[in-house]
């Protein structure tokens, strides 16, 4: 085990794990906004800024991607950290002006009108949609767009993405619910993505349950599970 | 090339090759970098070959097409050895007059030779033009004296000796003490110590290391490492060999932009060459090394010269940075150990193996050693590569070297850096240039580029320029990059614009604090410093922006009114003939007359008046 300090407070962590999560289980409050604990850690909102002690060394950085190191100290609320944190939610409000989790945190922080000009847009960025397809899904369906301020998330080449099996990870994990699922009896559509699929019923109870595309994506990848399960619901298998 | 197979064959056969010519033959040497080529060089060098054949002459005269020269603004270039006179601005009409006057009369064709700016004298000789006389131009010199994609050129000047040195006669702990020693900082922009990087890779457990020469060049206006992969690429590749073998690397990889094609073409002739003959590959020279270079081609994102987007990007993924807090030299390519350095980083570890740490060392100053190749240009009058031991003032480099600025300007700041540098004012010009001096002054070295600016360059308009860069150049991960960069650039705008605000200057301290604090890469870190720079320096600028609506430059469009100046004005008729708006009323003999809802400040009727007339405010 690997022993530091969190504001004070002994905590421990494994190799391979990185402050974020140790604070998170040991009840620090931490904002962020880009990091889940089943996904790679990636650093792209800046908003879980921690000030670190290495040595005689103390810097500000992002506690999801700093790797637990024995006798650090972390803090996690000083001026430095509350006037970067400020000015980030500044940056996204200024960005998504009508998205509740920002609003929130601009509450929290004592965040008022931002001094920039005000767009409309739904999207933080926070990349945690594209990387729950790649990493988990495993059918990278869709990409990070472009670059600098003209970033943005979608299919590659923004065509319906043919590897996409609406399975719908993408919408539940993005924390600004700007990715809409809608479902009709007979299909499924992700409406941000442009993809649509037909939806399979359940042989025993004959309601509809998930995309064919998206069953046959499961029986081909997951071995050892016989042919029929596929064919029915959760509730009937 | 028949394999060389070890280090005496490589002696014998350089002795072979130089045996073989003849130094006082009569050569003529044209540069064939990029800034040539755009001249025509290649036009130039086709018709010397014709006018050689019909005055029956090529078997008494070579012809040798080199890299740059670095003087590029004079281009194209044509040297005459053995005599090294010093042709520019060659054309196709001068090449039989070359050939009949000074090839066989050795007659001096004045028209082409270069005069002094001040003096108005003629230069023969390439050594004595001011422009080259104040440089130290050891690793960019030979650009001019050796033809990129002959390895007989290399070879004849001393090529490969360094290697052949190190492996015979050096352990890699050896190679990176004298690195150590020599005090060799990366040239790529972050200045750290190259020999310190090489033994924290070497000391990194891992079952492969890599070694990586960084071409992503990318700042605009800057092309030092590009003329360097295209006139002397034998020079790199050499370096990353001792660097490998240092290392314990048995792969490589050059990372180069695609829009280089000529060193993407140089460098890839260079490496077929040395796999020809045996110099990579399996078992170099005999001594057991082995080692191979790939040449990767990249698609032009300038974060892509931050090295782990770079690293990625050479993986296949998207170029992005990640976090360093374990370093590449730990787990960089593949997650293995991996040390990169630039290209200019490479090119100058030859030259401390084969003159040696004490000789290294004596050049520069205390922190910073060796030359560095800066691109000098913007308002001065001698445009190019200019190869400057560290310490050089920046006041010798623009005015010795640079030989000043044109016309009656006055010099008012030079920006150092690259888009993530920093503005100098002219007070501070003094300065010896090297990499904490110019950290310490708000700026930084950089990859080298230097950009001269006189008393008509608006500094909101050029912070403005950066960060219009650097907002479409983020990789756009980060949030206070991304985002951060896009609102400088847009209250910046609206500064130009004549709308900015009181609390605007300390508004973008403020983001200008946040985002070098905050992002995760070096872009995103720097980003502010050409906003930080002037403001730092230029206050009064802004202010005169933000307060009295007033651009003191007379850039800044929606800040300036055009007027006539009637005692000076002719009625001549040229700026009403010009103006693409109709703007200028006035009949002949009477002073004319501007309409400021009519003008559009191009400024058309400024290049037009012989009088001087046209003023702005």
């Amino acid at each position: 085990m690997i022993k530091f300090t969190i504001d004070g407070y002994e905590v421990e962590g494994e190799k391979g794990q990185n402050v974020l999560q140790v604070a998170l289980d040991n009840g620090f409050d931490i904002p962020h906004l880009c990091y889940h604990e089943t996904l790679k850690p990636y650093g792209a909102c800046r908003l879980c800024q921690v000030e670190v002690t290495k040595g005689n060394r103390t810097r500000l950085t992002t506690s999801c991607n700093y790797p637990v190191l024995e006798g650090i100290s972390v803090q996690t609320d000083t001026e430095r950290i509350t006037r970067a944190r400020k000015m980030v939610i500044e940056l996204l409000l200024a960005r998504c002006p009508d998205v509740p989790i920002v609003k929130d945190l601009a509450k929290e922080y004592s965040v008022g009108e931002p001094r920039f000009k005000l767009d409309n847009d739904d999207c933080i960025l926070c990349g945690l949609c594209e990387r729950v397809c790649r990493e988990v899904v495993g059918v990278d369906a869709i990409t990070f767009l472009g670059r600098g301020s003209n970033r943005k998330v979608g299919p590659p080449l923004e065509i319906n993405p043919k590897t996409c099996i609406a399975c719908g990870a993408c919408v539940y994990i993005c924390p600004t619910n700007c990715i809409k699922l809608e479902e009709t009896e007979s299909e499924r559509t992700i409406v941000r993505w442009g993809r649509t699929l037909p939806m399979k019923k359940c042989t025993v109870c004959g309601r509809s349950f998930a995309p064919w595309f998206q069953l046959d994506y499961f029986s081909k990848i997951i071995e050892g599970i016989p042919a029929d399960f596929w064919d029915k619901c959760v509730d009937c298998r | 090339m028949k394999r060389i197979n070890n280090p005496q064959a490589l002696e014998e056969i350089r002795e072979e090759i130089v045996g073989s010519r003849d130094p006082d033959k009569p050569c003529i040497t044209i540069c064939s970098g990029t800034g040539c080529h755009a001249f025509g060089c290649e036009r130039v060098t086709e018709a010397f070959e014709a006018e050689l054949k019909k005055q029956g002459l090529e078997e008494r005269i070579d012809i040798r097409t080199t890299g740059c020269h670095g003087f590029c603004e004079r281009g194209p270039i044509v040297v005459i050895n053995p005599q090294k006179i010093f042709y520019q601005r060659v054309t196709l009409k001068d090449t039989e007059e070359i050939v009949s006057e000074t090839l066989r009369k050795n007659n001096i064709i004045d028209r082409l030779l270069y005069s002094h700016p001040q003096t108005g004298e003629k230069i023969v000789k390439e050594d004595d033009v001011p422009f080259y006389k104040g440089q130290m131009r050891i690793i960019f010199g030979n650009n001019g004296n050796i033809d990129p994609t002959s390895i007989e050129d290399y070879l004849a000047i001393g090529g490969y000796k360094a290697l052949s040195k190190v492996l015979t006669d050096l352990s890699p702990p050896e190679i990176i003490d004298m690195i150590k020693k020599s005090g060799l900082r990366g040239r790529g922009g972050g200045g750290f110590p190259a020999g310190v990087k090489w033994e924290s890779c070497r000391n990194a457990p891992g079952d492969r290391h890599y070694v990586i020469c960084n071409a992503d060049e990318g700042d605009p206006g800057a092309y030092m490492d590009r003329s360097l992969l295209e006139g002397n690429p034998h020079s790199v590749l050499e370096g990353m060999m001792i660097g490998a073998y240092a290392i314990g690397s048995d792969e490589g990889y050059i990372y180069v932009r695609n829009e280089y094609p000529l060193a993407v073409n140089n460098v890839s002739i260079a490496i077929d060459q040395l796999r020809e003959c045996g110099l990579l590959g399996e078992n170099i020279l005999g001594t057991g090394f082995n080692f191979d270079i790939k040449v990767n081609r990249g698609g032009g994102a300038f974060v892509c010269g931050e090295s782990t987007a770079l690293m990625a990007s050479i993986e296949g993924q998207a170029g992005e940075p990640r976090a360093k807090h374990i370093h590449t030299v730990e787990s960089g390519l593949w997650d293995k150990p991996t040390n990169l350095n630039n290209v200019e980083t490479w090119a100058n570890v030859p030259l401390i193996i084969n003159k040696g740490v004490d000789w290294y060392t004596s050049i520069g100053t205390e922190t910073s050693k060796g030359t560095k190749i800066f691109s000098l240009v913007g308002k001065v009058n001698n445009t190019g590569l200019v190869e400057a031991p560290m310490g050089m003032s920046i006041r010798e480099i623009v005015y010795d070297i640079g030989g000043g600025i044109p016309g009656n300007g006055k010099l008012k700041a030079v920006q150092t850096g690259g888009p993530s540098g920093g503005c100098i004012p002219e007070s501070l010009i003094d300065i010896p240039v090297d990499f904490d001096r110019l950290t310490e002054v708000g700026s930084m070295m950089g990859s080298g580029g230097m950009i001269v600016m006189d008393d008509t360059t608006c500094m909101v308009d050029i912070a403005k320029y950066f960060l219009n860069f650097l907002k479409d150049e983020s990789c756009g991960k980060c949030t206070t990059c991304r985002e951060g960069t896009r609102r400088m650039y847009e209250i910046l705008d609206i500064i130009t614009r004549g709308e900015g605000k009181e609390g605007d200057i300390e508004l973008l301290e403020e983001l200008s604090w946040v985002v070098s604090e905050v992002s995760l890469c070096a872009l995103g870190q720097t980003a502010p410093n050409p906003v930080l720079s002037t403001i730092r320096y230029f206050r009064d600028e802004y202010n005169a922006h933000i307060k009295d609506k007033r651009c003191p430059a007379g850039v800044c469009k929606a800040l300036i009114t055009y007027s006539i100046d009637e005692e000076k004005c002719t009625a001549c008729g040229k700026c009403k003939r010009v103006c693409p708006s109709d703007a200028v009323t006035g009949e002949k003999k009477v002073p004319h007359k501007i309409d400021p809802e009519k003008c559009i400040r191009c400024g058309a009727c400024i290049t037009e008046c012989k009088f001087d007339a046209i003023e702005v405010a």
